[in-house]
């Protein structure tokens, strides 16, 4: 069995530096729910962990103005979760983040972890990418922001080069008269995969849709944002007719494969339920705040 | 059935294995470890069917921290023409099945072990070792199986005069059925269709083994049965049973899983081998990959009855998996699937069928869910044709006291009747149902079994009681024992400690297994009891100086009776045990016996779901089972088994299945995608309990654990049909093929 060396970093400076010397052989530790499988299963075998928990910035929630929260990457669902108002602001981000895994899990596993993973089923991320939520990404050459909708690569693969780590996820400030929603269809309650997640983020103004985005994971290698799918739903009452059209655009963007987890046939299927699921839930939110 | 106070049966006294489960201390067989100890792991086949043309072991042995690598010439053979029977395995397939020789005949399928100082360094090893193939043909599913161009998985085993991969057929005929489908006015005939599923234990098969100089060898390890492990531990080393000590550790499921041995025998002979102590733990992948499940099947079921609601004719074929050597549980769905009923003229068959899958293990009453699968489902349609009342139905059919079996015995007094009328009296049969929810009602019925079982009950000095029996307790007969000798002896249930004895200190005790370890135990305990309260009475008489026909004993004393009744204080348990020296020595005593009289077990269960109809989903919203438990010894654990076969029947129609690739691999190897409920999946699952005892057993007793098992997978796919109506003909019942019916195509 080959060594691993363990490190703690304590500034980012320290991670991204370790990170890059190691030339590919290293990986970062946030809650370790998918690394530390992946590592006792053979699947990884980083010669290098460098712990990113230890550093404040990517621990740290942050309301940096007025409903406009930057949340670091290492921080665990069950801290996010204790954040009032994120939770108010965000309870579709939330409802996605608290699914993945039991109260265990809740303890460690963080967003920036979900995302990075790289799965094409990650909870959070469909939820990320209707928030309209930015990645702040810090590397040799300093830091740089990218939209989590072109964060992914294909599954397992990410934007993120040798030495460079997510550092925060940046949510756009918070509309009011705004909400989101998460889905996910899986056969089972809990500790389950999800066959297709659906997230949605959309304002009213008057019964009015003036901003929308949706996204769905699980349906394609990546993660998608359903441009045109959430395009027609701005300038509507969302009424059911709409809700049709935009069912169809999202199950005309699917294109997963089929495994044991899911036909393509059932899978795609299910992206139209889920999304006009979502939506009302999210109308619901609004209405009910 | 004794006359009893019942101060102790019947009451849900604190478990005594609970404290130390709760706090981590209970000894798990990989919780053992010893000075020296080594490491073994098991290579296994990459190929679901190969003929082995060599295996190169240097490589792997000159591995530094390497101590011994084993192959098939290592286990003792046992020739294809000439069986040996060892309860239900036969050890001509139990030698292949731990060490494949000629031919690998499943992925996962073991071909050579190795042992090395660490666990690290033996998997490398297994790494290392060079294995030629000659890669064959494979059939997964029944239907290949038994094409007639199938690859043969073995040349000996013919049917019909040709070599097949059919290996056995079992049939129960009653009447005669063409004449009997003649007198129907309604016939429904229908085929069915479910996967193998696992038993999911939660710990995993393991095993320490060590041989000393002398050659005697002990095994610690997690079974249902410490005397079957050490007699096939014997058969496939040739070790004597003597010099085999099997050692019971706690079990942390089994399910009937574990009524077979896949690691002792290959941890034995390493051990033989290094002259130290072996350890080998499977994992959860090569548990599911390796290890006994269930058996898939097909049917055709088909019933007719008259407008009266009388069923005049029955018939199932079936269709079991096997796994890679014959032994698939056809007797359980033959035998019991048309059991709860009274029906003049029947038929069943069934056909066990090898295939390119791990070798089927027992599984909760193994056959019989997969035979009331079908059954209980045809007998929804003719009620529904008949429209009648589904229990109703049932309840003109029902077996009775003097009824005669398909499968042959005449029954003796039971309570299937008792089970249905509760059903129908049941607040649940006649909730309202909301939109989109249905309800399923079905029955069961499994043998039980008796077998041998041996106790010993000790007196301890200061006057307290140990009773020794030979089981694994996997579903609270420590428990049940206490009960029993508290309520016999007369003392409180504290002072009884129940123990498992290793193959060294207790006589020979059959597997846990056939819902038969509480109805075996309570006999020899009981025994061993009325033996040590004669003893008692005499040692009474002594101190008396009196007949000891004049003492009786009550209430954990012996108290002076007849002439005698009042001339002296009444001696208590520990009073006596205190002058056990002076008036005879050491007080206690054991009883063995084939025991026999169990009867069967009959279920009926009620079941509510909801579905989500654009996704397919089922959910489960309300259960209850009822059962004739013949007497509840300790009701907490009767429910428990009950609710834990629930559960297990709502995995089996829902969500569970062995998914193999179009390379022949097991696909689903991890808990994630082989989808076992979770807590939240699950209702509260109701019980009511039943007792009509079991008049061949002093306290009562019927088997328990298995019957919970038989009715669900019919109970919930009535269900489902309630709720969208249309049917589904296989399991499990995943959210796309449900969507599939729902959309109808
Ligand atoms: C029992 C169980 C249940 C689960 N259920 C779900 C579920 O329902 N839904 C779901 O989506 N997932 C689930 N998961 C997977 C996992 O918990 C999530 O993906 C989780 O969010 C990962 O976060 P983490 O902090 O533990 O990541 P880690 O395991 O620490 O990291 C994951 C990957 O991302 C990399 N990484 C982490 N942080 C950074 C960073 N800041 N910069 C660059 N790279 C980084 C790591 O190197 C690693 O490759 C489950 C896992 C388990 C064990």
């Amino acid at each position: 069995m080959s060594e691993t060396q363990y490190l703690a970093a304590k500034t980012i400076d320290e991670a991204v530096t370790a990170h890059s010397k190691a030339n590919g052989s290293a990986r970062f530790l946030a809650g370790g729910t998918d690394l530390l499988v992946q590592i006792k299963s053979g699947i990884k075998k980083p010669k290098l962990v460098i712990d990113i928990k230890k550093i404040v910035e990517l621990n740290t929630i942050k309301e940096v103005s007025d409903n406009e929260f930057v949340v670091g990457a290492s921080v665990s669902g069950a801290n996010l979760n204790r954040n009032n108002k994120f939770t108010k602001l965000w309870p579709g981000v939330i409802e996605a983040f608290r699914l993945i895994g039991s109260e265990q899990i809740q303890g460690r596993a963080s967003l920036g972890g979900n995302l990075c993973n790289g799965s094409p089923a990650g909870d959070s991320v469909p939820a990320l990418i209707a928030a309209g939520c930015i990645a702040i990404i810090a590397g040799p050459d300093g830091k740089k922001e990218i939209p989590i909708e072109n964060f992914h690569k294909g599954p397992g693969k990410t934007v993120l080069e040798n030495g460079e780590m997510l550092v925060s996820l940046k949510f756009p400030k918070r509309e009011i008269n705004s909400s989101d929603a998460y889905l996910r269809m899986t056969p089972r309650t809990e500790m389950d995969i999800a066959v297709v997640g659906c997230g949605v983020n959309i304002t009213l103004e008057n019964n009015v849709c003036t901003a929308a985005r949706v996204s769905l994971g699980a349906v394609a290698p990546t993660p998608l944002l359903i441009k045109d799918a959430s395009d027609i739903m701005i300038g509507t009452d969302l009424n059911s007719d709409i809700l049709d059209k935009v069912a169809n655009l999202c199950i005309k963007a699917c294109n997963p494969i089929n495994d044991k987890r899911g036909t393509i046939d059932y899978r795609t299927k299910v992206a139209g339920v889920l999304l006009k699921r979502s939506v009302l839930i999210a109308i619901d939110r609004i209405k009910g705040n | 059935m004794n006359e009893i106070s019942n101060k102790w049966i019947g009451k849900n006294t604190v478990r005594p294995d609970g404290a130390e489960k709760v706090t981590g201390r209970a000894q798990y067989s990989s919780d053992t470890t010893m000075p020296g100890m080594i490491w073994g792991h098991v290579l296994r086949s990459p190929h679901p069917h190969a003929k082995i043309i060599s295996i190169n072991t240097k490589k792997a042995e000159a591995l530094a921290g390497v101590k011994s690598v084993i192959t098939s010439k290592d286990i003792v053979d046992f020739p294809l023409d000439t069986p040996v029977i060892l309860g239900i395995q036969d050890m001509r397939w139990m030698c292949r099945n731990v060490m494949a020789r000629d031919k690998v005949l499943f992925h996962g399928h073991p071909l050579a072990a190795v042992a090395a100082t660490t666990e690290a360094i033996a998997e490398k090893a297994c790494d290392l070792i060079e294995v030629e193939y000659e890669i064959l043909p494979w059939a997964i599913d029944i239907e290949d199986a038994i094409k007639d161009d199938a690859p043969i998985l073995h040349d000996h085993i013919q049917f019909n005069g040709k070599p097949s991969n059919i290996a056995g057929t079992l049939e129960h005929k009653k009447g005669d059925i063409e004449e009997g489908f003649a007198k129907a006015d309604v016939i429904i005939e229908k085929h069915f269709k479910t996967e193998a599923v696992h038993q999911g234990y939660l710990e995993t098969h393991s095993c320490l083994v060590s041989v000393a100089a002398d050659g005697r060898a002990t095994i610690w390890s997690s079974s249902q049965g410490q005397f079957m492990v050490r007699a096939m531990t014997s058969f496939l080393t040739g070790i004597p049973q003597s010099n085999i000590r099997a050692i019971p550790a706690e079990i942390g499921g089994g399910f009937g899983g574990k009524t077979i041995v896949y690691l002792e025998p290959l941890a034995t002979v390493l051990s033989q081998k290094t002259g130290r102590p072996v350890k080998i733990v499977m994992n959860r992948e090569d548990t599911m990959r390796a290890s006994g499940p269930t058996s898939g099947s097909k049917s055709t079921i088909k019933i007719g009855a008259t407008n009266d609601g009388k069923i005049v004719a029955a018939q199932g074929i079936y269709y079991l998996q096997a796994g890679a050597f014959p032994g698939s549980p056809i007797r359980g769905a033959a035998g019991c699937s048309l059991a709860p009923y009274d029906i003049p003229n029947a038929h069943t068959f069934g056909y066990d069928v090898v295939s390119n899958r791990s070798k089927v293990a027992a599984y909760r009453a193994p056959g019989a869910p997969i035979g009331a699968y079908g059954v209980e489902c045809v007998l929804d349609e003719i009620a529904e044709a008949l429209k009648m009342c589904p229990l109703e139905l049932r309840k003109i059919n029902a077996a009775k006291e003097g009824t005669k079996a398909v499968h042959g015995p005449v029954f003796p007094k039971m309570g299937y009747i008792e089970t249905l009328d509760a059903a129908i009296n049941h607040p649940h049969y006649k909730a309202p149902l909301g939109k989109h929810q249905g309800r399923g009602v079905a029955s069961g019925f499994w043998f039980n079994a008796g077998g041998e079982s041996s106790a010993q009950l000790n007196i301890t000095e200061d006057g307290n009681v140990v009773v020794t029996t030979g089981h694994p307790d996997i579903g609270g007969s420590r428990a049940s024992i206490a009960n029993i000798t508290a309520e016999l002896l007369g003392i409180h249930h504290d002072r009884v400690s129940v123990l498992i004895g290793d193959t060294a200190t207790i006589g020979y005790s059959n597997l846990t297994g056939g819902s038969r370890v509480l109805f075996a135990s309570a006999m020899v305990v009981t025994e061993s009891a009325q033996i040590v309260i004669n003893q008692l009475k005499q040692r009474a008489a002594k101190i008396w100086g009196i007949d000891e026909d004049a003492i009786e004993w009550e209430n954990g004393e012996a108290r002076p009776a007849g002439d005698n009744a009042g001339k002296f204080a009444p001696l208590t348990l520990a009073e006596i045990a205190d002058k056990a020296t002076a008036t005879g020595g050491p007080i206690g005593a054991g009883y063995q016996v084939n025991t026999e009289g169990a009867e069967g077990g009959f279920a009926t269960h009620i079941c509510d779901v909801e579905v989500d109809m654009d996704l397919g989903i089922v959910r489960v919203k309300r259960y209850t089972s009822i059962q004739d438990v013949g007497k509840a010894i300790h009701p907490d654990y009767v429910e428990g088994q009950l609710q834990g076969g629930c559960a297990q029947g709502i995995g089996w129609a829902l969500s569970e299945e062995y998914i193999y690739n179009k390379d022949g691999h097991l696909d689903n190897t991890g808990f994630l995608d082989y989808r076992m409920p979770v807590c939240s999946d699950l209702p509260m699952l109701d019980t009511v309990i039943i007792e009509v005892p079991n008049p061949k057993h002093p306290q009562g007793v019927r088997g328990v654990g298995e019957v919970p098992l038989v009715p669900p997978l019919a109970a919930i796919s009535n269900a489902v049909y309630q709720a969208i109506g249309k049917r589904s003909y296989s399991l499990p019942m995943s959210p796309p093929k449900v969507l599939k019916i729902i959309e109808g195509n």
